[in-house]
């Protein structure tokens, strides 16, 4: 909202620099988000108040005058293009050197002066635009009529606009008075509330206007009033400059009258052109299904029956709260304004407005919640302003109030000591006292008690700790002091997931891996590349409604997309290898409940391996990068996985293993499908692997794995053997593993493989070395040669493997 | 002179000599077997022969060639001293390294800075007796608002735009990407009982245009403490410590009046600013005004309270809300939020 300190202190004295104003309405009232002054470069010896004494036509040109001014300096000729200069004006004035705007660059320039036409100029008669206070250039700036004359510009124009962020439940803070109010309490100045005397003729308005509410619960009161004899014309100046300081344009007098009034207490009003209400009668009643109503702004809207809207005797006249019909509306040729000022359900009214996309400066407070004591207010404060600004206009005597279930404000009790319950201070009760009297809220203090009566302009104030609120803000936060928690500690709960997954984020950044964190909606194109079209649980994602943007419509079921996206998009300034994870879920659905957050971690990496120097050399990154950053992440967790063949999709097949543990699939380690890097356009081969959490945490084992080292040392053989292409290594070590004879255990690692020249087709040559330990005794030369004969035979006859010659 | 003498002393000159002229390790070697061999030196076979020396001469020259066998030793140890103290001499002079040359590269990854900023705030929580707990991403719109006071009719769902699933249930959307980290307040009191002490980390949504402050997936911290006896007093006493840990020991922290349906009292902390120290200067990060703000904040709507099933007359409870890109923002001085989900690796590496 925007609020000019000018305006502001038409209720409330106002004596600090804007700095500090708003730091003080930041702490207790409502956050100030900035201000713009007006004025504050102004030179007050170059920018004056001066008379308009004379003015004559220019001798030269007919579209230019010659105006005699007076700035306290005597009378001085200008020259001027502006067709409503006249005498007697009071007008903002400028003499050489003056920072002005320029007319034609809209930058700041100095003036300079200089002869037009053959005449000299003394100076120059302003217009908004020049001042920087609009884009009106047309005519000149006339300034109220008391103005003094020579008086520094600033000290007249000048003002400060603050831009105010209020809360979504302070309709009030919406209104420069409610704001007041505040600003009252908070500085301890005293509060002027504006006029809201009048004067009425002998006709009552219940003559004119009857109100009957068809729906109590969406509209819960409703007030008239009629005001004759009005002359619809331009509101005054000042009206005209402080509607526009607030960010309002000026249209006539009667709706200048109600938007001050809606800017000023933060109620809205509607004035309807009487003669054109049909039958002298308002009814405010639900909408009838399909029934339509072209609004103000020219549309048609259609309504429905949750809807409120206004009617007079032959059908709709505008959407209650939040925008009148076209119908009705007040004209130059009206006479008699009826004057609605009403409360509606909050609820109601945002409904609506949602529903048909319209939101007004009506609907904005209306939804807010504003209390139904405000109508009559503004309805007083209305009626006193169109009795002097509209050309003699008179009102009819008293309302016509229709208040069906008058909801006085409840009061509520406040024991003492909740105050500090919930503070951790007390406040005396001579300060609670203050505070509420300063808010306008009636208290009464009973055996430490206080009972508290909110004012009709708070009825967001409903419980205890509402008032609670009320007094620390305004008794002032820094005077809270800090505490430290007392009391028990809860539980811990064993979050083993999390432990697992947090192990792993440390790990692999350790292993070399660099951390990413992706946008978790995606593109089903990225989606439908990597997962398989009959993966029932990946390939039908959650959409969004609302995406911010087409690339991102669709939960991701798998962060693949999104690595490799990451890894293409960097690999434009990398020339190295890049090994990316990002540990984040996978949104899977399940029926009609919220979907499954499958925990995971997925790696992508690829490029050539750095030399000595970082430079890339001549080797990639490869399969057996991926698949040995897997087993240390394992290894480290103490989950032992198996790894087999796997054929998937967007999976390189021959070049892909399914991990798994605990007999459960637990993640893959492949290259991606050169086809499927291509979509991210990837061009390198680029591995991955993938590993889920949840079998994982599983497949931990409650005590980890543990022997003493050896007594004895192991013996070691080296073993080259030739085993059939397509025998996995894995079955070697198996084996291995599994052999036991006279209390020696067998262990083995593959240390190469080999296929070619030397290799018969068909076969792959693997070197194992195998390690022999027992627990009892070192192991002789007759012991080795007997285990590494019975190894032999049973990679013979169990694998067709045979020691290589 | 003897003739026990002149033979000592030649053989001397002779092994100093040549000892003098064994150059490098393996001619001093070669030299060392040469006269000190254990089974053939010259010296050796020469005291060997002592034994059939007489009584008298085997004492005399005895004496002279022990003391020659020692000289020897020692002279050869010196030789070997020296020539060692040389090499490693010229390995720092001649083969000294360029020390400022790169070193071999080793593997090191490294940690999202929305991770990092994360770790070490849930750490300081976890320090004040936090619990850790997490819920899900996509929420129910009844946990989401409903259930934190914000029903569907209420202005205050304006303060967040909310990315909804397009699932309808009974017709309706009910299903949304949460906006806040707030549903959790009420899935923690649900599931346990006074004392709560809890942080929910996580990432929420918003329905909004990205620029350098604003960017729709966010990582937030929820901070939720329940129990008899938790004062607002506690709740700036905690933020203070986070402040401190995070921001400097020097901080400073006000609250400002704020609203948030779910809490009443409301605030907004701000930290002084750390970046002008407010000397009025045009400060972009506190924009002159001299504080920071962080977080939002507040006392457990009592309506919560008795909602989870507790009593507010008897337990209060405070909550805050952590957006955690903008902490990160801070410390580090990161100008534009997006970088953050962008992973440019040359943004990243620097963390």
């Amino acid at each position: 909202m925007k609020l000019p300190l000018s305006w502001l202190r038409e209720y409330v004295e106002v004596d600090l620099a804007p700095a500090e104003f708003a730091r003080h309405v930041t702490d207790a009232i409502a956050e100030v988000e900035g201000w713009e002054a007006i004025g504050e470069g102004w030179d007050a010896a170059l920018m004056r108040v001066a008379e308009v004494l004379a003015v004559e036509p220019h001798p030269n040109a007919d579209r230019l005058r010659l105006a005699t001014v007076d700035a306290g300096e005597g009378p001085r000729t200008v020259v001027c293009g502006a067709p409503n200069v006249a005498p007697g004006q009071k007008v903002a004035f400028a003499t050489e050197g003056a920072l002005l705007i320029d007319g034609h660059t809209g930058k700041p320039a100095k003036l300079k002066l200089r002869a037009i036409r053959g005449v000299e100029s003394a100076g120059m008669v302003l217009s908004e635009k020049e001042l920087g206070l609009s884009d009106e250039h047309e005519g000149i700036l006339t300034l109220p009529a008391d103005a003094p004359v020579g008086a520094p510009l600033a000290e007249v124009v000048g003002d400060v606009v603050f831009d105010v962020s209020t809360w979504a439940n302070r309709a009030d803070l919406l209104g420069v008075l409610g704001f007041a109010r505040e600003v009252a309490a908070v500085t301890g100045k005293p509060l002027r509330e504006p006029d809201r005397a009048r004067t009425h003729s002998a006709t009552r308005a219940g003559e004119f206007v009857s109100v009957t509410i068809e729906a109590p619960d969406l509209c819960r009161r409703f007030t008239a009033s009629v005001i004759e004899g009005i002359e619809v014309r331009p509101s005054p100046l000042w009206m005209r400059h402080r509607l526009l300081r607030a960010g309002m344009r000026p249209i006539n007098n009667v709706v200048d009258v109600t938007n001050y009034v809606m800017l000023e207490t933060g109620q809205p009003l509607h004035a309807f052109d009487y003669d054109l209400v049909r039958g002298g009668e308002i009814r405010p009643r639900r909408a009838l299904p399909g029934e339509r109503l072209t609004t103000l702004d020219g549309l048609e809207r259609e309504l429905d029956p949750e809807m409120l809207v206004i009617c007079d005797g032959g059908g709709p006249v505008a959407v209650a709260g939040i925008m009148g019909g076209g119908d009705s509306e007040v004209s130059e040729t009206t006479a008699t304004v009826l004057l609605e000022v009403a409360n509606f359900h909050p609820g109601s009214i945002r409904r609506t407005s949602t529903k048909l996309k319209l939101r007004s400066e009506a609907s904005l407070r209306f939804e807010k919640g504003i209390g139904p004591g405000l109508a009559p207010y503004a309805q007083a404060r209305a009626l006193h302003l169109l009795e002097r600004v509209a050309g003699g206009g008179r009102p009819a005597a008293g309302l016509v109030d229709v208040f069906p279930t008058p909801l006085l404000s409840p009061s509520i009790k406040l024991p003492a000591a909740r105050i500090e319950q919930v503070l951790g201070i007390a406040i005396a009760p001579v300060a609670v006292h203050s505070i509420f009297g300063v808010l306008g809220f009636d208290v009464v203090e009973e055996e430490d008690v206080f009972t508290v009566t909110p004012p009709f302009w708070r009825p967001d104030v409903t419980i205890p700790d509402d008032l609670i609120e009320e007094l620390i803000r305004v008794h002032g936060y820094e005077r809270l002091p800090s505490t430290t928690l007392r009391g028990a500690l809860p539980e811990a709960r064993p979050r083993p997931l999390e432990r697992v997954r947090e192990r792993a984020r440390a790990l692999a950044a350790g292993l070399g891996y660099q951390e990413v964190v992706n946008y978790t909606l995606t593109s089903g194109e990225d989606l439908a590349c990597l997962v398989a079209p009959d993966d029932e649980a990946r390939a039908r994602p959650i959409a969004v409604a609302n995406p911010v943007a087409s690339q991102h419509a669709i939960l991701r079921t798998s962060l693949r997309g999104s690595l490799l996206a990451t890894y293409a998009a960097n690999r434009r300034h990398e020339d190295g290898a890049m090994r990316l994870f990002e540990i984040g879920v996978e949104y899977l659905p399940t029926e009609a409940d919220l979907p499954h957050e499958r925990p995971v971690l997925c790696a992508v990496l690829g490029g050539p391996r750095l030399d000595r120097w970082s430079r890339p050399g001549p080797e990639g990154l490869d399969f057996f990068d991926a698949k040995g950053a897997v087993e240390a992440l394992l290894d480290d967790l103490g989950v032992t996985a198996q790894f087999a063949p796997l054929e998937s999709h967007a999976l390189l097949p021959g070049h892909t293993a399914a991990v798994s543990a605990g007999g459960e699939p637990a993640g893959v380690v492949a290259q991606v499908h050169p086809a499927a890097a291509a979509s991210f356009a990837i061009e390198e081969p680029v591995f991955l692997f993938e590993l889920w959490f949840e079998p994982l945490t599983r497949a931990i084992p409650a005590r980890p794995d543990y022997a003493p080292p050896g007594r004895y040392p192991e013996a070691r053989r080296d073993l080259a053997l030739l085993v059939p292409a397509e025998t996995p290594a894995a079955a070697l070590l198996d084996l291995v593993r599994s052999h036991r004879s006279r209390g020696v255990r067998a262990f083995a690692d593959v240390f190469d493989e080999y296929r070619g020249e030397g290799v018969p087709a068909g076969m792959k040559s693997l070197a194992l070395a195998v390690r022999f330990r027992a627990d009892d005794r070192t192991l002789g030369e007759r012991d080795v040669a007997r285990l590494e004969r019975d190894l032999l035979r049973r990679f013979e006859q169990e694998l067709g493997a045979v020691l290589r010659g | 002179m003897s003739t026990i003498e002149a033979e000592v002393d030649a053989l001397r000159a002779e092994a100093l000599e040549a000892l003098a002229g064994a150059d490098g390790e393996a001619e001093r070697e070669a030299w060392r077997a040469q006269w000190l061999g254990r089974r053939d030196g010259r010296l050796t076979l020469r005291l060997r022969a002592l034994r059939d020396a007489s009584p008298a001469e085997r004492a005399a020259l005895g004496k002279s060639l022990n003391d020659l066998k020692a000289r020897l030793e020692r002279e050869f140890g010196e030789r070997r001293e020296a020539a060692r103290a040389e090499a490693v001499a010229a390995l720092s002079a001649d083969a000294a390294l360029d020390v400022t040359l790169p070193g071999r590269p080793q593997l090191r990854g490294g940690l999202h800075p929305v991770t990092q900023t994360l770790n070490d705030c849930i750490e300081v929580f976890a320090e004040m007796g936090f619990r850790v707990f997490e819920g899900p991403e996509v929420e129910w719109a009844a946990y989401n608002f409903d259930a934190v006071r914000i029903p569907a009719d209420h202005p205050a769902r304006d303060m967040w735009d909310t990315i909804w699933v397009d699932t309808l249930i009974e017709g309706e959307r009910k299903m949304l990407l949460r906006t806040h980290t707030s549903p959790n307040q009420i899935r923690v009191m649900e599931q346990s009982e006074p004392p709560v002490r809890v942080i929910v980390p996580g990432k929420c949504y918003r329905q909004e245009a990205t620029d350098a402050t604003h960017e729709w997936m966010l990582t937030q911290i929820e901070g939720l403490a329940v129990d008899e006896g938790v004062r607002m007093s506690d709740l700036k006493g905690t933020l203070y410590a986070f402040a401190r840990r995070l921001f400097g020991e020097q901080r400073e922290i006000i609250f400002h009046h704020s609203y948030f349906p779910f809490v009443e009292p409301g605030v907004e902390m701000a930290i002084d600013c750390f970046i002008c120290r407010a000397d009025g200067s045009a400060c972009r990060t506190c924009h002159g005004t001299g504080w920071i703000e962080i977080l939002g904040a507040g006392m457990v709507h009592p309506e919560i309270i008795d909602n989870a099933g507790y009593d507010s007359t008897k337990h209060t409870g405070f909550a805050f809300g952590v957006g955690i890109e903008r902490v990160a923002m801070l410390r580090w001085g990161i100008e534009d939020i997006r970088h953050f989900y962008q992973n440019d690796l040359r943004f990243l590496r620097q963390f």
